[in-house]
């Protein structure tokens, strides 16, 4: 699951540098950077109209750059988009089949246009890992918003990509078949497939192998999802006790602290600056009811930091 | 919050129209543009009184009272003399061919017999697969010849030009002997349903997808655009067949049209013809945004083939300019091939003419779309 033998593989499966998609006088990608080896699960973050779309269209050939360079499974991006679709699973993240065609249609449909031999067998495969195959004369266009994202996601999955390109795969979906598709992708990346997936969930991002993190079309970070926190520098506190409401909306007044969050029974206290937020707590640390202790800080605290960072330059 | 009659919800869905129409700029364009072009265009290119319709003269005589016959048509505008044969099966083929509506012919001693008072006869052969173009200038044959024949009665001659008719006119009208005008129609139909149909099939053809949002999945996928392409024509063919077959079947049905020529090379026309219109659809879509714009192209296409293809008004009757832009569309040579092998029987020779720019509209046509369509989404 994680990057073992991934680092020694020489040609990363995605390499882009310098990617920038304009719209009028928009740079809605700007100058963006991506290194994908090989059998990695990636996770793509960043708030909404921060340009992962884009970025995956880019890659995929579906958007022409503006400007940039690079390859994807070691063809050129600009002008290999052709030999680039035979491989790549592309999972739109608005539903994009053909509502007026049943399920089982769909399938057919896509295995026909990669070419895919036993085709029969291949759709009922996926039907029946969906657990579709009753409703497989269903009209696409009428299954639950759920069950679209996951008709689709097995769609795309259909003709054994090299590559999976998942814009917010599991957006709508319900936990229990968000653990299987996380299960799915895990053993793809097991079995060499490269996955970027765009997500907004944490519990997903800490999944992924690597993490690159985009807002306002410019990325910030970007490196193995479990020093993303570390290389961001941030201090985190965790308060236990009784009476956290009071508490969470005193911490959030005083200078030194960025953001109070709460996980369970507990809060989360961060802040850029060790001291100062150290200092700021000092007036609750000897409360009798509050117990406090330092703790790493998570994903979440660390992207809320750089959300909080980079000004809103187009809303 | 109000719910009965509301003015201020009106106004509110009026002004949201009126804004989404101004942004619309190519359904602006066809709204100001459609009826301004195509108001100057058809009314000045539309003539109920056809007119300069091409002919062939065959003069056996060369007297000066045929040569005033023949300088009489030509004074009334009514024909041209485009060629003049030197055998009536010269003159018949170029009528199959559709290049002459009117054949004369004036036989040996035509001066003499006229002088001599026993009145000849002269031949006048008009194709009447479009009744209304030979209608207008047949009716006037009579008077033209005797204005131009009165001139020649002077002299000893005078006494000719107070008695009865100087010469006879025999009329034979070819291909459509009874002058039914259904004859013409159905086969102007014809052409006229399969291009407003295919096209507007074919018309949303990429346009539905990207309203859909699937065009994202359709280009992610391995797919090259010619194969696109056909994919999404071919299947219209067999509707087009099927639409050839309905109209046919109640043209022999209701009206008895005939069917003179061959079978295989009408199916092989209409492929023709259906595969332009299919393509041109095709075209459309990739250059349209959305599928109210493609419908909008076809209309903008329908007028002029309605119009300036044969279907209203005799080809031949039209100005020049008009004629000019008719052969551009595909109509027009289909109009012309269905009633060569409908009426006259004409074979492959007889029809090359229109055959070829059938097939040079689908070269031309399926590269524009080549060329115009989009790979990507941008
Ligand atoms: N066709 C377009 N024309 C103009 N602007 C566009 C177009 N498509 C996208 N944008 C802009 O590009 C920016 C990035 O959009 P994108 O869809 O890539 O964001 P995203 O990161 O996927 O957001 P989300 O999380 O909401 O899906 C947005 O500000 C959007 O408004
Ligand atoms: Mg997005």
């Amino acid at each position: 699951m994680t990057a073992q033998g991934v680092q020694t593989e020489p040609q990363p499966v995605i390499d882009v540098r310098g990617m920038t998609k304009i719209y009028g006088t928009r740079k809605v990608v700007d100058n963006f950077d991506l290194r994908v080896p090989k059998g990695a699960v990636y996770g793509f973050l960043g708030p909404n109209g921060s340009g992962k779309t884009t970025t995956l269209r880019m890659i995929c050939g579906l958007l022409k750059p503006e400007d940039g360079a690079g390859t994807c499974l070691g063809w050129d991006v600009i002008t290999q988009s052709d030999k680039i679709k035979t491989q790549v699973g592309y999972m739109t993240q608005r539903f994009s089949l053909w509502e007026d065609l049943t399920i089982g249609e769909n399938l057919h449909f896509v295995a026909r246009m990669y070419g895919l031999d036993n085709r029969a067998e291949r759709v009922t495969t996926a039907l029946d890992s969906l657990g579709l195959s009753e409703r497989k004369n269903q009209l696409a266009g009428t299954l639950s918003g759920g069950w679209k994202q996951r008709l689709a996601l097995s769609a795309c999955m259909l003709h054994d990509p090299k590559l999976l390109l998942l814009d917010e795969p599991t957006a709508g979906v319900d936990p229990k078949a968000r653990r299987e598709f996380w299960e799915t992708i895990h053993e793809l990346s097991d079995q060499g497939v490269t996955i970027l997936v765009s997500t907004h969930y944490m519990d997903e991002a800490v999944q992924c192998d690597f993490i690159a993190y985009i807002a306002y079309g410019k990325k910030l970070i970007d490196g193995p999802s479990d020093t993303i926190a570390s290389q961001i520098g941030l201090t985190t506190w965790k308060v236990e006790g009784t009476g956290l409401g009071v508490l969470s909306k005193a911490l959030k007044s005083t200078p030194g602290i960025e953001q109070v969050a709460r996980f369970g029974t507990s809060l989360h206290v961060s802040g850029p600056d060790k001291k100062a937020l150290k200092a700021a707590i000092a007036p609750w640390r000897n409360t009798a009811d509050l117990h406090w202790t330092q703790t790493t800080s998570g994903l979440e605290e660390a992207f809320i930091h750089l959300m909080k960072e980079v000004k809103d330059n187009f809303a | 919050m109000k719910t009965g009659f509301s003015l201020a919800r009106i106004g509110a869905i009026l002004i949201k129209e009126f804004i989404q129409m101004r942004r619309d700029r190519m359904t602006f364009a066809m709204m100001i543009g459609i009826p301004v072009l195509q108001l100057i265009l058809f009314s000045y290119a539309i003539n109920s009184d056809p007119r300069h319709l091409p002919s062939a003269i065959i003069d056996r005589d060369h007297s000066a009272f045929s040569r005033s016959v023949v300088t009489a048509f030509a004074n009334s505008t009514f024909v041209d003399f485009t060629i003049a044969p030197d055998s009536p099966e010269e003159a018949e083929a170029a009528m199959a061919a559709g290049k002459i509506n009117f054949i004369f012919e004036i036989p040996e001693n035509f001066g003499r017999d006229i002088a001599r008072g026993t009145r000849p006869q002269m031949l006048v052969i008009a194709d009447a697969t479009d009744p209304s173009a030979s209608s207008g200038a047949l009716a006037a044959a009579g008077e033209i010849i005797n204005t131009g024949l009165a001139r020649e009665f002077t002299g000893a001659l005078a006494g000719l030009a107070a008695g009865p008719p100087p010469i006879e006119v025999v009329l034979q009208r070819r291909y459509n002997p009874a002058g039914i005008t259904q004859y013409n129609i159905i086969p102007g139909l014809l052409g006229i349903i399969l291009t407003m149909t295919m096209t507007l099939m074919t018309a949303v053809a990429l346009t539905r997808e990207t309203e859909r949002g699937t065009m994202e999945n359709l280009l992610a996928m391995p797919a090259r655009p010619v194969e696109v392409m056909i994919g999404k024509v071919a299947p219209y063919v067999l509707v087009g067949y099927i639409q050839i077959i309905v109209v046919l079947n109640a043209g022999r049905i209701l009206f008895d049209i005939p069917f003179e020529g061959s079978k295989i090379l009408f199916l092989w026309v209409s492929t023709l013809y259906i595969l332009v219109n299919l393509l041109i659809g095709f075209l459309f879509s990739t250059v349209a945004r959305t599928q109210m714009q493609a419908m909008q192209m076809m209309v903008f296409l329908l007028l002029p083939q309605i119009l300036l293809s044969g279907f209203m008004f005799p080809f031949r009757g039209m100005p020049l300019w008009a004629q000019w832009l008719g052969e551009i569309l595909p109509a027009t040579h289909y109009m012309r091939l269905v009633r060569g092998i409908m009426l006259k029987g004409s074979d492959r020779a007889d029809l090359l003419a229109d055959i070829w720019p059938l097939l040079a509209l689908i070269a031309v046509v399926s590269i524009l779309a080549m060329v115009r369509y989009r790979r990507t989404l941008d």
